[in-house]
């Protein structure tokens, strides 16, 4: 190890809109799995968070992926904490954060799912709705 | 403006670090302030100091490190990403530090704007 310029923010009262884009399939590319790390930390921070699943990331919320014949590790269970984070922020008065879960319709509507064929609530929403929820972001995460 | 960059990809498969050090290296620059650049996916990759390019090609490790020592700048790689991959402490180019991804969410929060690169 050599020189490093480590710094500290004073991030005390901050309160910034995240918004993490799943755009990839959840196997084939880490892309979908590392996206989910960064969301879970994100949590710790108490920051406003939207979950956007658009294209083929729509397919990391789809139920019954069995990952057995590729040896995968299968991390779609993982997305159960991000339903527990939201239901926290929901109902819990002491967090002050708020979550939203969105996918967009016409990517679900492509690969013929529906909302009941997900494992997360989600609210589903036209590209052109979630282009104006884009606009409104502070920090913008995809992968 | 108080700058924070992500970087997303490797050296050598994508443009994206080349990218991100010229824009962090043309902010700097212009006077603004880069507070953190973040590699994360194999952008880890670019903190391996056993990476040895071709003679005539650019090194980015080195690249990045005497960004981080001329101006300063906090270089930081993703742990878990980086041990995934192969990166720890005793291949860590200069001017890198490890830290957790808890950092970069610190940075988004401290930045008037985070700029990715990556694909």
């Amino acid at each position: 190890m050599g020189e490093q310029n480590s710094v500290d923010f004073d991030t005390e009262g901050v309160k910034k809109n995240f918004l993490f884009v799943n755009r990839k399939a959840p196997y084939g590319t880490i892309y979908a799995l590392e996206v989910l790390e960064m969301i879970l930390i994100s949590a710790a921070f108490e920051q406003n968070a939207v979950i956007a699943f658009i294209d083929d990331g729509v397919f990391q919320i789809q139920k019954g992926q069995d990952t057995t014949a590729t040896g995968m590790k299968n991390f779609s269970k993982t997305y159960g904490i991000v339903a527990m984070e939201k239901e926290d922020a929901d109902e819990d008065d002491d967090i002050d954060m708020v979550w939203r879960i969105v996918v967009e319709k016409e990517s679900m509507e492509a690969r013929g799912l529906t909302p009941t064929d997900l494992i997360l609530d989600v609210e589903v929403l036209p590209s052109t709705e979630l282009a104006d929820l884009m606009a409104v972001q502070d920090v913008v995460f995809s992968g | 403006m108080k700058i924070g960059i992500l970087v997303n990809e490797g050296p050598f498969t994508h443009q994206a670090s080349d990218s991100a050090y010229h824009f962090t290296k043309a902010a700097v620059e212009k006077g603004h302030q880069v507070l953190r650049v973040f590699f994360y996916y194999d952008g880890v990759n670019n903190a391996n100091k056993l990476s040895e390019p071709q003679f005539d090609d650019r090194n980015l490790v080195k690249m990045w490190g005497e960004l981080a020592a001329d101006h300063g700048i906090d270089l930081v790689v993703c742990v878990a990403a980086a041990l995934r991959r192969g990166i720890k402490d005793d291949i860590l180019a200069d001017g890198f530090r490890i830290s957790g991804l808890g950092q970069l969410i610190e940075l988004g929060m401290a930045a008037d704007r985070t700029v990715v690169f990556g694909d």
